[in-house]
Order: structure tokens, then C-alpha cells, then sequence
């Protein structure tokens, strides 16, 4: 919580920084024989688009090519960016009251994705994107697609995926002379061994607050064997293989972890490791500067990744699409919305991206040495092992997103703090079947 | 002119009466009947009538409410006691003149000053486990290093503690005023008839003050009650549930859930519960009040 007014200080310095090279006329980049607007229509010359993004680090890199697709294009974009609560508030405000004109805006498809489509907000984007071959939908990893994908409806083009990973201290791990975990009970092993709280290090970090912990802890919960629904859509919170993701997370952190874990979420875990006072952090792996660039981070040069370590189930971490681009249905100006986000996800736009460090959503750019040029070289191979594998949703997958969260999280804490989990796991379970019958 | 004339009295409180019920009545009323409907605020979605529904929710299937009614409870009750106590110890004591005894009187309001957030921001600092001041001070003391924030168990108790630290000068401060306002004869006629100074306090003091010591608990309970931004910035109503209010609750339900007929009836119950303490505190003054 300490480092979050900084990173919103800086954040609101980026967007400021950003808005304002936006505004600067493009001069230097020609639009013809540039082979990132190749494809670019000039059908809708003169419109003009109203885009919402989030601040973010797709769209710092983005703004930096838009110059040359409104050249191409004879589009000019007005773009406003929020941080990412914010950007869900005011598109839920902006939608409800129908009052938005925003033509296409970033949004987070686990979060508010089924929400918007069930209230209508989005445009089903099936036909523009089965439509163009050459923009080829198919290059798009299934789990990405499935997660824009709702009864049927395409409402909206992933951008940003992410994954599970482990950070780990590669300098401690050598002074232990440990090897890195690759199943859960190695991983718990190193926890025990390197957590050393004389000398202020924890064994691990990871989040810990009620409904922040809910995505990180869900890769446990599915690499034990379970999941957060049954088959016939009842809650999975009842099964052994639950109880024993939920007894195994709070271990971990109440054994190895450093104080007030149940306080965090990514920012204040991410401390911890930052300050030299934790052995290994388990988190998404599109957080790595966090963890290596040494403006940052005082352990930048000895952190290490490792994919996400094997429970009984296999090593299934989530694989996740975190944002995408939606198409206002309000919007009148569909089809010119569609020729940016079509440009916006495009092969060798995404790959631009994914070189300056966003990981994107296309099996093309994974597979390309090329595009794994913008990550440090350990990074780019676990995430390249774990881009092929894994779940494709890290909460659970319902409209009200924030309540099924709070549910589901509150036994997390419970199993941290060692106390009553079997009853904490009892109450979750009814009350989230409750929820799930009233979740229409 | 002549209209306004001839109605120069309801002229004057009109604005007042408009003020009174733009900002307070159709509020109460909107929220009200938002409480008998299940709505997410979609403009194209209308609110569904669901009766008393929500109500029945929050008192027979709900039990985050009923834990977070006794926990706006417990907070107050802490927090407004131990700030009536140290209210008063503060208030004797700054109480008449010393030297520089403007500038203490300044200084000591200083936390009443602040805004709640950022208090919550530095205490959440001082508060941290690992590298917090606090814990670096109980170690340099070889004392056990504690979670503060991150225990069920004392969480609240440590919030209540920022609430003390903000609100106790409030407390002294009225407490203050209420002893300048004491008269001098009781208190020479204690002395003549050879009083100390505890029988001054407990026979003359206590309850000559008593009517202000009620009114400034009023005062501060009602917006103890309310509290919500250091909860808020501090622990979010965490870990787990642990120091869930019923403002807190109401918020996450309406701006995190966005259900705001369930928001609605919880908030219309919140309402009738601060009404009811205040009209206990304001008979409890006029019957007290009417004894002295």
C-alpha cells in the first residue's frame, strides 16, 4: 500500500507524457512503406474515434504506433486513459446511462466481460473476425479466444495475456544449494528451508487479501485438482481436492510467509520481495519489471523464473487473456472501430508489442524468436512453455465477478490465519451456490 | 413583490425548506424505495420491484450484515470511549492558563486537521509488519514484533487506535469549552468546605460537565459510526471480513457489486440505527438535563 500513491503518481506522469506525444504530429514515420499499417484501409478517412484505454503498458506502447495507423487511415483517435478501477467505473457509469460515446474501449475480460455482454454493451465482433482471413482469428491461442467468447458471442479481441509464474532469488537458492521447485512439495520444501525470519526473510510472498488473493490462489486450486465450479455449474468449494488447494496456500503463507500477508495484494507482496526480504514470489508473470528492473526492485539482477511447480493435478497454472478490445454496440461508427482493433491486434502490431514487453495473444509471435526478443531470456521460455498450457481463467467465471470473489477468497484468509477452515469452506460453499442460482 | 410580501415569512425559511428537502428528504425517499427494488443501475434495465425481499436478506441470509452491524458497534464503542477518557484527562490539563497554553491548545488540534486518507496512509506505513516503524521500534525494544493489520483478531482494535489518535482534540476541545463554562461559586464553596481535589472533580466537576460529556459523545458516536475513509484506505474491510462496517459493506455492495437495492435496504437500516441512538442520547440529555 505504501509504494500504490507512487505508482499512481507515476502512472498519471506517464499518461500525462504520453498524452502529449500523442498530440505531437507524427512527422518522422511514413505511411506507405511502414509494414505495420500494411493492411490499413483509408475507407473511413475523416472519422473521428473516441478510444478509453487503461493505463497501462499496451497502451504507453500503442500510443507510440498510432501515429502511423492515423496516417494510414486518415482516422485521427482521441484516446482517454484511467487507471484500472477507475476505467471499470466509468465504463460501467458511462454504459448503463447509455450516455457513453467511446467507440472502442480496453476492458478486462474475466472481470467485466460477461456483465457487459449480458447488459448488451458490447458488439458481437464474430462476423468481423471469422470475416478476415488475413488478420487470421485462428492465430489467436484458444484459451484467449474462449475467454472473449460468450454464448456465442464474440465480444471483443484479446490483447494482453498472462500467466502464473514463480520469482525466485536465484542467489539464495545457490547459498542453499537448492534446485528450483517444480512440483508444489518442493516448492513448500524451499519455502521451509530458505525462510529464515531472524534475518527478516520470508520463504515466500504471495497475496493474501480476501479477494486479491482469489487469481493467484486459483492456480493451486486447479493444480490440486479442483476448480471453483462443478460440471453441472453447482460450487467445486465442497471437494477434497479443494480443502486441500485452500489448507496448502494458507500453510504456505502462514509457515513461510512474512507478516500481514492478509493484507496484500500484488503491490505490497511485490515490496516485500523488492526490499531483499522474501526468497520467492508467486504471481503474474506481466508484473516481471516489477521484480528486475533495478529502479525498482534491490534484487533486480538475482531474480530468477520458473514456470508455475506441479501439484497432484499437473502443473496447471491459469493462462489468462487480462485485457482485450471491445466495440462499443452504441457506437456509430462500428466498422471504422473494427479497422483499429483489427490494426491494434494484427500480426505485426502484436508483435511490436510483445517486443517492447507486452505479452500478447498470438501463437505466430510466441512461436517467433523474434518475438520473444523484449522479455529477459528465462522469462521468455517459461512463458513461452506456459503460453501453450494451462486454464484459461484465473476467478471464477460469473457476471458478478467482485461478489464471487469475496466468496470464494474469504476462506483463503481463514487458512492463513490457521483457523476454522473446514466451516469457512462450509459457509463459502453455500453461499456459493447461492450466489451461482442468482447470478443471471 | 406583493406575493412575497404578504409572505415575508415562508420567504425566508424557503430556501432553507428547499435545501432541506433537495439534499435530505428525496434522498431518503429515493434510497427507500431503491431498497424494495433489485436493480445494477443500467438505465436500459429498469429496477424490479421485489418488495421487502431485501430486507429479508440482510436479517435472515446474509451474515457478513449482522457481523458487520456489531462491528460498527464494537469500533464506536472503543473508539468513542477511549477518546471520552483521554478527552477529558487532555482537556483538565490544558485547562486555565500556563504559559504557551494558546499554542498547545493550537498544536493538539492539529490531527483533527489532517485529511482521513492520508492518516490512513501514514498510519498504514507505521503499521506495516515488515518494514514498518512501529515493529523496527518493538524490536529495537526486543519486544515480539506484531501483525497489527493483518490479525482478525486485532485488526479493528488497531484502526480504532488512528480513530483515537484523529479524534480525541475534538473530544477535549468541546470538553474544553464545557469546563470554561463551568461557574467559579460551586467550586469556592467545595474549597471553603474542604473538598480535595478528587471530591471536586467526581462531585462538582463530572456532573456540572455531564450535558456537554453527552453531547460530544452524541457527536462523536454518530460519526464514529459513519466512519469509513481510514477503514476504507486502511484494511478495506479486511483480512477476510474482519473489520467490515456497515458503511464499508454498503459501499462494496453499491460500487463493487453494483447492487444497489440491496445497497439501498442496508443503508435505510443504517439511517434508522444512528436515529435511534441519537433520540436515546438527546432523551438521555433531557432527562438529565431537567435533574440538574
Amino acid at each position: 500500500m505504501y509504494n500504490r500513491p507512487h505508482l499512481r503518481l507515476l502512472s498519471l506522469a506517464l499518461a500525462v507524457a504520453f498524452a502529449l506525444t500523442a498530440l505531437w504530429p507524427a512527422a518522422t514515420l511514413t505511411a506507405q512503406d511502414n509494414p505495420l499499417t500494411a493492411g490499413v484501409s483509408n475507407k473511413f478517412a475523416g472519422t473521428e474515434l473516441r478510444l478509453i484505454f487503461a493505463n497501462h503498458p499496451w497502451n504507453n506502447t500503442i500510443q507510440r504506433l498510432i501515429p502511423a495507423f492515423e496516417q494510414a487511415s486518415g482516422m485521427s483517435l482521441r484516446i482517454e486513459s484511467y487507471f484500472e478501477d477507475q476505467l471499470s467505473q466509468k465504463l460501467q457509469v458511462g454504459l448503463t446511462s447509455g450516455t457513453s460515446t467511446a467507440d472502442a474501449f480496453m476492458f478486462r475480460p474475466l472481470q467485466e466481460g460477461r456483465l457487459f455482454a449480458k447488459n448488451g454493451w458490447l458488439f458481437d465482433l464474430k462476423a468481423f473476425a471469422e470475416a478476415d482471413k488475413d488478420w487470421n482469428w485462428e492465430d489467436f491461442q484458444e484459451a484467449a479466444r474462449g475467454t472473449v467468447t460468450f454464448e456465442g458471442i464474440v465480444f471483443g479481441v484479446p490483447i494482453v495475456t498472462e500467466r502464473q509464474v514463480l520469482y525466485y532469488r536465484k542467489d539464495l537458492f545457490a547459498a542453499k544449494g537448492l534446485s528450483v521447485p517444480t512440483t508444489l512439495e518442493e516448492l513448500e520444501a524451499a519455502a521451509k528451508a530458505l525462510n529464515d525470519p531472524a534475518n527478516g526473510i520470508a520463504g515466500i510472498v504471495m497475496r493474501g487479501q480476501r479477494a486479491a488473493a482469489v487469481t493467484q490462489f486459483s492456480s493451486f486450486l486447479y493444480s490440486f485438482g479442483a476448480d471453483w465450479t462443478k460440471e453441472d455449474g453447482t460450487s467445486g468449494l465442497d471437494t477434497p481436492e479443494a480443502r486441500a488447494a485452500y489448507e496448502f496456500y494458507g500453510r504456505l503463507l502462514r509457515e513461510y510467509g512474512p507478516q500481514g500477508t492478509t493484507n496484500m495484494s500484488w503491490p505490497q507482496a511485490v515490496a516485500v520481495l523488492q526490499q531483499g526480504k522474501a526468497a520467492m514470489w508467486i504471481d503474474a508473470d506481466s508484473l516481471f519489471l516489477n521484480a528486475t528492473d533495478p529502479t525498482r526492485s534491490t534484487v533486480a539482477k538475482d531474480i530468477g523464473f520458473a514456470p508455475f511447480p506441479a501439484g497432484p493435478a499437473g502443473a496447471r497454472q491459469y493462462n489468462i487473456t487480462s485485457w482485450a478490445l471491445g466495440i462499443n454496440e452504441l457506437s456509430e461508427n462500428k466498422e471504422a472501430a473494427w479497422e483499429f482493433v483489427k490494426w491494434a491486434t494484427s500480426a505485426p502490431v502484436v508483435m511490436e508489442l510483445q517486443k517492447s514487453g507486452n505479452p500478447g495473444p498470438r501463437i505466430s509471435v510466441w512461436e517467433s524468436p523474434e518475438g520473444l526478443s523484449g522479455f529477459p531470456t528465462e522469462y521468455a521460455e517459461v512463458a513461452k512453455l506456459q503460453s501453450a498450457r494451462g486454464v484459461g481463467y484465473d476467478r471464477p467465471r460469473v457476471i458478478s465477478v467482485g461478489r464471487a470473489r469475496d466468496i470464494v477468497g474469504a476462506p483463503i484468509v481463514v487458512a492463513i490465519e490457521g483457523g476454522n477452515l473446514e466451516a469457512a469452506l462450509k459457509e463459502a460453499h453455500e453461499q456459493f451456490n447461492a450466489f451461482l442460482k442468482e447470478d443471471r | 413583490m406583493d406575493f412575497l410580501n404578504r409572505h415575508v415569512r415562508a420567504t425566508f425559511v424557503l430556501p432553507a425548506v428547499i435545501f432541506v428537502i433537495a439534499m435530505m428528504i428525496v434522498p431518503i425517499l429515493y434510497t427507500s424505495y431503491l431498497s424494495l427494488h433489485v436493480w445494477s443501475g443500467s438505465a436500459r434495465r429498469a429496477p424490479e420491484f421485489v418488495g421487502l425481499s431485501n430486507y429479508e436478506r440482510l436479517f435472515t441470509r446474509d451474515p457478513r450484515f449482522g457481523d458487520a452491524v456489531a462491528r460498527t458497534f464494537v469500533f464506536t464503542g472503543i473508539a468513542v470511549g477511549a477518546e471520552l477518557v483521554l478527552g477529558l484527562g487532555v482537556a483538565l490539563l490544558i485547562n486555565g492558563k500556563f504559559l504557551g497554553h494558546n499554542l498547545v491548545k493550537t498544536l493538539i488540534l492539529l490531527p483533527m486537521v489532517a485529511t482521513p486518507v492520508a492518516i490512513g496512509m501514514a498510519w498504514l506505513l507505521l503499521y506495516e509488519p515488515n518494514i514498518g516503524a512501529l515493529n523496527a521500534l518493538l524490536r529495537a525494544l526486543n519486544l515480539p514484533p506484531q501483525d497489527f493489520l493483518g490479525s482478525s483478531s486485532t485488526a479493528l482494535l488497531w484502526l480504532a487506535v488512528v480513530d483515537i489518535w484523529q479524534w480525541t482534540p475534538l473530544m477535549a476541545l468541546i470538553l474544553l469549552a464545557g469546563l470554561a463554562a463551568l461557574p467559579e461559586e460551586p467550586y469556592e464553596a467545595a474549597r471553603v468546605d474542604g473538598a480535595n481535589t478528587w471530591q471536586r472533580f467526581t462531585r462538582l466537576t463530572l456532573p456540572l460537565l455531564f450535558p456537554t460529556i453527552i453531547a460530544a459523545t452524541l457527536l462523536r458516536s454518530i460519526d464514529a459510526l459513519k466512519t469509513f475513509d481510514i477503514i476504507y484506505t486502511m484494511t478495506r474491510g479486511g483480512p477476510g471480513f474482519a473489520t467490515e462496517t456497515i458503511n464499508t459493506y454498503g459501499y462494496i455492495q453499491a460500487f463493487e457489486y453494483f447492487q444497489l437495492g440491496q445497497a439501498s435496504s442496508l443503508l435505510i437500516v443504517f439511517f434508522t440505527l444512528i436515529l435511534g441512538v441519537s433520540l436515546f442520547f438527546i432523551r438521555f440529555r433531557r432527562r438529565w438535563g431537567a435533574a440538574l
